[in-house]
């Protein structure tokens, strides 16, 4: 194998372990929310460093290797889609991390009674982001457009989830604070799915040349 | 003078992550205790004119070291001068010290040297010979007469030049025959042959198209494990892809010399940056 080829394949692992990582993080901070679950939430805060390190050292490889191959054609579109994706992942390690913050805080009170469907939620920004890194792995453009049609689901849960949470702390001015920390959660999920969006867009800018970004479908 | 490269060690490389300011003034070589070559204030005139100015640069060992400037910059006297072929054009001389495993090579027996340090030229040179006999006529030379010894020894030359699947056939053809990048491959196959400790390339791609130049930048690789390869070319972009060390001459002086990473991410001198950047030269 090619010497370049072999790092770039190297590159790909290291994104690879990052998703799993940020997945790892996802997972546990939605499950900290979920089953009110201190100990995940405070695993979630303890391995952000990690995640951000992670960042960084991907970040570094990419610049060498731009700087040292001069990348083109499928190449190039492999290593900035890299460097997009990874700042995706970071973002979406940071928002995980946010969840585990409000995990905490809705500890601190009693559970509201409403009709969200976290789980569902949740696993559905989940699926994205495995199906995005799926993608990404196998630089499958079909996959990665599934991607981008689940992200209309979730603005459309987030909208209804907000409308909710608004409407019961109107009637229940005591749990307001519960309310605005549940409306963050949303949010946050929400934002997770957008950042998978963007990343299934990289693979399918990757593995097809074609920007799909903003309702676009330019081929460059 | 035999003193060992290690007790000249100054600051070790930089590392990997390294993120300290570059020093400023002259260049500085890095050095290591892994130096195979180094040159030591070296000065280096064709008769009256000065080619080469108080160069200080350390070779390591098993590293490829790429050299790279304008035409006419000294960066190729400075490769003759690491297995004193330049000694074969009249009138030249040079002051400072080119050492070898901290062995000044002025010391040495010449041929005995050129076998530890072989040469591979611009122009693909094969004898007018078999590819065969190309390759066999190194081990000939040094005393290797066995048959099968040499049969051993061409194909193991042949393939750590990976040209041996493409040429395995044909070994009594004429070298002659082959393109211009299978020549060229015979040609640094013939120089392993011997099994240098050295390898010094004076711009052996620049008359290759590009499969031909990755297929010898890929050798490179493959042999740096047990050679230590010092390539002087004009190809920046080649130089970024397969050396680990770089360094910048001009005007018969070493600007600047640095892994190659930072001479083509975050060069310390403005020469080195308006060189790689193109903006001169």
């Amino acid at each position: 194998m090619r010497h370049f080829a072999i790092e770039l394949e190297e590159l790909k692992t290291k994104l690879l372990q990052m998703g799993g990582m940020v997945e790892a993080a996802l997972h546990r901070s939605v499950r900290a929310v979920v089953d009110r679950d201190a100990d995940l939430a405070k695993k979630v805060k303890e391995g952000e460093a990690a995640i951000n390190t992670m960042e960084m050292e991907i970040d570094e490889l990419v610049t060498k290797l731009l700087v040292l191959q001069q990348p083109v054609a499928r190449d190039l579109r492999f290593l900035t889609s890299v460097l997009k994706i990874n700042t995706d992942l970071e973002r979406m390690g940071d928002l995980a991390n946010g969840l585990a913050k409000r995990a905490q805080s809705l500890m601190n009170y009693p559970p509201l009674k409403l009709n969200i469907d976290i789980n569902h939620m949740s696993s559905l920004v989940e699926s994205m982001l495995l199906k995005s890194l799926d993608a990404f792995l196998r630089e499958d453009a079909d996959l990665a457009q599934q991607v981008l049609l689940s992200d209309d689901e979730v603005d459309a849960i987030r909208g209804a989830a907000y409308g909710e949470i608004i409407a019961h702390m109107q009637s229940h001015p005591a749990d307001v604070r519960a309310g605005v920390e549940l409306i963050f959660v949303v949010r946050n999920l929400e934002r997770i799915g957008d950042h998978a969006t963007n990343m299934a867009e990289g693979v399918i800018y990757m593995a097809k040349g074609v920007d799909v970004r903003h309702n676009s479908k330019t081929l460059v | 003078m035999q003193s060992k490269v290690s007790s000249m060690s100054s600051p070790s490389f930089p590392t990997k992550m390294h993120i300290e300011p570059h020093s400023s003034g002259a260049a500085t070589t890095p050095t290591s205790k892994e130096a195979k070559m180094r040159a030591a204030n070296l000065n280096f005139f064709y008769g009256s004119f000065q080619a080469l100015y108080d160069i200080d640069l350390e070779i390591q060992a098993n590293r490829i070291t790429a050299l790279i400037g304008p035409s006419g910059c000294g960066k190729s006297t400075f490769l003759r001068t690491l297995n004193r072929i330049n000694e074969t054009i009249r009138g030249t001389r040079y002051t400072g010290e080119v050492l070898l495993d901290g062995v000044d090579v002025k010391s040495q027996d010449v041929t005995a040297l050129r076998r530890r340090v072989g040469m591979v030229f611009q122009k693909s040179n094969p004898f007018p010979k078999t590819i065969f006999d190309n390759i066999a006529y190194g081990p000939k030379v040094n005393g290797m007469t066995s048959k099968q010894d040499l049969e051993v020894t061409v194909e193991k030359s042949l393939r750590r030049a990976a040209l041996w699947e493409e040429v395995k056939d044909k070994l009594q053809k004429p070298a002659s025959a082959l393109s211009g990048g299978q020549q060229q491959r015979l040609c640094i196959a013939r120089a392993m042959a011997v099994d240098p400790e050295v390898l010094l390339l004076d711009e052996p791609c620049s008359a290759l198209d590009p499969i031909a130049t990755l297929k010898i930048e890929e050798l490179l690789f493959s042999i740096k494990d047990q050679t230590t390869i010092v390539i002087v070319t004009h190809n920046m972009q080649q130089a970024a892809r397969v050396a680990d060390n770089t360094g910048f001459f001009m005007l018969g002086k070493l600007v600047e010399f640095d892994r190659t990473e930072m001479i083509f991410r975050n060069p310390s001198k403005k020469e080195t940056e308006d060189y790689v950047t193109g903006r001169f030269g």
